[in-house]
């Protein structure tokens, strides 16, 4: 089936979703959506193994919150909170995203080529199989990862500007892994987080990401994956064991 | 340790007498207060937090529990509970924990307001004999409908209804998770309600497999940690309700402590065995009421907008104006949960001190939505401290739609509200994980007993009613002239809209 495209200009977000839906009902594989400006919602609780959704323009925000399967491209930058408790699939954005992005994601990818807002990665979790991925090509804000339960949130400082230099990195941490390319000062881990030089065994483990995640955008891999990168963990996966007292 | 040990908080007696070694106190006691020692039984007092599960169970009625056996010096303001809690504290150095509601004896609204009755210039209806009508529906009504009519007489809606959820009983059951209660506790709940023709709430704990069945009677919460949500569960709920705050813990988040997070536990919730589920007190995504508005959108556009969406909050102080910005963020009812709601576990200074009787946070959010034009946009469900039927039909003659029950319900299935529910040993296998105590808990006796509570509640509010010469639930809600404030002060009064007695 050809390529089915949406033309969004001046188009609701929830009309807009019906022809997606509509579109992968009958059988589409790819939709290629056109002039979106501001549509918030879009492929919001999707479902669609093997469905490209393109998205040129700008789109509004909790794109592909909820979603599950599909892959979304956004030529552009995105408002806030992309893969917002996405469950599955993969979001790629060709620019920066705005606060909350991969917010309480709990499978999938989502790649940012450039950077991101606030609160990037809060409370990711994970579960048997599903382990949600951020990889953001820039630099992150502050509470990068705070909260984060589970999953793997990489940040490549490729801006040139260091991957976060803001407070909260990983506050509450009690699950999961962040690793930057080069280090993140002290001053700026969050109460609860702990910075270690990553391994090799765990560079090992980053790289196929970081290989697919410069293919995606066109980057040359070979000075990122032989880069140093440091791991930002929990320092106890009870944050909050010691602070109760039962009545 | 220079404190030492406090007084015993219970103590307990056994008749040696009546007493026939039977041993039944040992094996139902979670607690560790019965140890059988050759031929007589053994009682640690110490350990007794008065779940009654022995008294419950002895067949020969052999056992007395008396509670503070042992008098301090008696105060007025230093109280044997903050000693306590000032010993504990000095020890530890930590946050008291501690499961129920709120402790502290505010003064109750409820018993300070009466319903009224019919006497000779209106009879009363008898319920027996004619239909009282107390179906509900939750969520938006239209404004104003527009039809269209035709020269035959027929005529289309045009108006475009938005979905309501129909409940045969104003009562509903609140959101209580998997992982605070039991599994077996959530099927008697989800039976009960099912037969009952009303709702029960998941919590923030996903919605457990063996509830399918149910899903039509349920009412799935999305909350700040975003615990079991995906798009199949929000698809399998009759509304969503998104959990802004809870009254028993106003403006705080929750934690489910690892050793809860069971193999079943971890997989409804989707999150790895033994790890604790830290919902932020916040949700990240909503820093703002347009946040809000956003959040409760995506959950609509996600299920099609065939759902009511429902945003709960903890009455507190500006409860009202909050409400007024969630009946226009698009959410279909605001739940307003009360400072005497239960929890399974609250730090003490939260659960005793923040927050508002439900009672003034319903009637206030009533007049408030109604000045501004916007009583129909959403339902009012209040919860928190809901007792009986007559605190049902109280409140909603102050304003609300309908109700949420919590402890009542599981009182139904035996609690005696010992209030050590964060403890995780609950005796009657309601606030535990324990399989050897989950599992006695019968889903299908409890969830009769469910049952028979909120049929028994419908039949009194139906009672009510027809005494006050009504018949239909509509005419009862924000009827203040059906109530009059007794004892009350005039600041209140105003508050409730409601005339002293004798007025």
């Amino acid at each position: 089936m050809a390529a089915v495209h949406i033309d969004a200009k001046e188009l609701h977000y929830t009309p807009l979703n019906q022809q997606v839906r509509k579109a992968i009902c009958d059988g589409a594989k790819e939709i290629v959506i056109d002039n979106v400006l501001g549509q918030r919602f879009i492929a919001d609780g999707l479902r669609g193994d093997g469905v490209t959704i393109t998205v040129n323009g700008v789109p509004g925000g909790d794109l592909a919150m909820f979603m599950s399967g599909p892959t979304v491209i956004v030529h552009g930058n995105a408002d806030h909170a992309p893969g917002n408790t996405m469950n599955q699939g993969k979001v790629i954005i060709h620019g920066s995203a705005g606060d909350a992005t991969a917010h309480s994601m709990r499978g999938g990818r989502v790649y940012v080529r450039d950077s991101i807002g606030y609160r990037g990665g809060i409370h990711m979790k994970q579960y048997m199989e599903k382990r949600p991925i951020l990889v953001v090509g820039g630099s992150a804000r502050a509470f990068l990862g705070e909260y984060m339960a589970g999953g793997l949130l990489i940040v490549l400082g490729l801006n040139g500007q260091a991957p976060v230099a803001e407070r909260g990195v990983g506050s509450g941490i009690h699950g999961g892994e962040i690793f930057v390319r080069g280090i993140v000062e002290d001053k700026y881990l969050g109460v609860g987080a702990r910075q270690l030089p990553a391994t090799a065994e765990q560079v090992a483990m980053i790289r196929p990401i970081i290989e697919d995640f410069a293919k995606t955008f066109g980057i040359d891999a070979e000075p990122l994956v032989s880069a140093s990168y440091s791991r930002i963990a929990a320092s106890s996966a009870r944050p909050f064991g010691s602070k109760y007292t039962p009545e | 340790m220079s404190i030492g040990s406090i007084p015993l908080r219970f103590k307990v007696e056994l008749d040696t007498e009546r007493c026939m070694n039977c041993g039944r106190c040992v094996e139902n006691c979670s607690y560790g207060v019965f140890r059988k020692e050759d031929n007589r039984i053994d009682v640690n007092s110490r350990n007794c937090v008065a779940c009654h599960r022995c008294i419950a169970f002895c067949p020969r009625d052999a056992i007395s529990i008396y509670e503070k056996p042992t008098d301090y010096r008696s105060h007025p303001v230093w109280t044997r509970e903050i000693r306590e809690a000032v010993f504990n504290q000095a020890k530890t150095g930590k946050i008291i924990i501690a499961g129920m509601g709120n402790v502290l004896p505010y003064p109750m609204i409820f018993d300070r307001l009466v319903l009224d009755a019919c006497q000779v210039t209106n009879p009363s209806i008898d319920p027996l004999r004619e239909p009282m009508e107390l179906r509900t529906y939750i969520g938006k009504k239209p404004a104003a409908l527009s039809v269209k009519e035709y020269p035959n007489g027929d005529t289309d809606l045009l108006t475009k209804l938005a979905p309501n959820l129909k409940i045969e009983t104003p009562i509903m059951i609140g959101h209580m998770s998997y992982g605070a209660i039991s599994l077996n506790a959530q099927t008697a709940l989800a039976k009960a309600v099912t037969k009952m023709g009303t709702f029960m709430g998941t919590g923030e704990g996903g919605l457990h497999e063996s509830l399918y069945p149910y899903q039509s009677h349920i009412i799935v919460q999305v909350a700040s940690g975003r615990f079991g949500v995906d798009i199949n569960y929000l698809e399998r709920g009759a509304a969503i309700e998104i959990k802004i705050g809870q009254g028993a813990k106003p403006g705080i988040g929750g934690h489910l402590p690892g050793e809860k997070v069971c193999a079943d536990v971890s997989c409804t919730r989707m999150i790895p065995e033994g790890s604790d589920a830290i919902s932020p007190a916040p949700h990240h995504d909503i820093y703002s009421i347009e946040d809000l508005k956003q959040l409760v959108h995506s959950l609509k556009e996600a299920t099609e907008w065939k759902k009511p969406v429902f945003v709960k909050i903890a009455a507190v102080h500006n409860s009202a104006a909050i409400a007024a910005g969630i009946a226009r963020s698009g959410a279909d009812a605001v739940v307003i949960d009360g400072f005497r709601g239960g929890t399974g576990a609250a730090p003490r200074v939260f659960r005793d001190h923040v927050g508002i009787p439900v009672e003034a946070a319903v009637a206030s959010t009533d007049a408030k939505l109604r000045s501004q034009g916007i009583r129909n946009e959403v339902s009012i469900i209040a919860s928190g401290g809901i007792r009986e039927s007559a605190d049902i039909a109280k409140i909603i003659c102050l304003g609300a739609d309908a109700v949420y029950i919590g402890t009542s319900a599981l009182v139904a299935m035996g609690c005696r509200v010992c209030g050590t529910c964060n403890r995780g040993t609950c005796a009657w296998g309601i606030a535990t994980q324990k399989p050897e105590l989950t599992k006695r808990l019968d889903p299908e006796t409890n969830a009769v007993q469910v049952a028979n509570l909120i049929h028994a509640w419908t039949e009194e509010i139906a009672e009510l009613m027809g005494a006050a010469g009504i018949n239909s639930i509509e005419s009862l809600r924000g009827n203040r002239d059906r109530l009059r404030g007794y004892m009350l002060d005039e600041g209140l009064l105003k508050v409730l809209d409601v005339k002293s007695v004798g007025a």
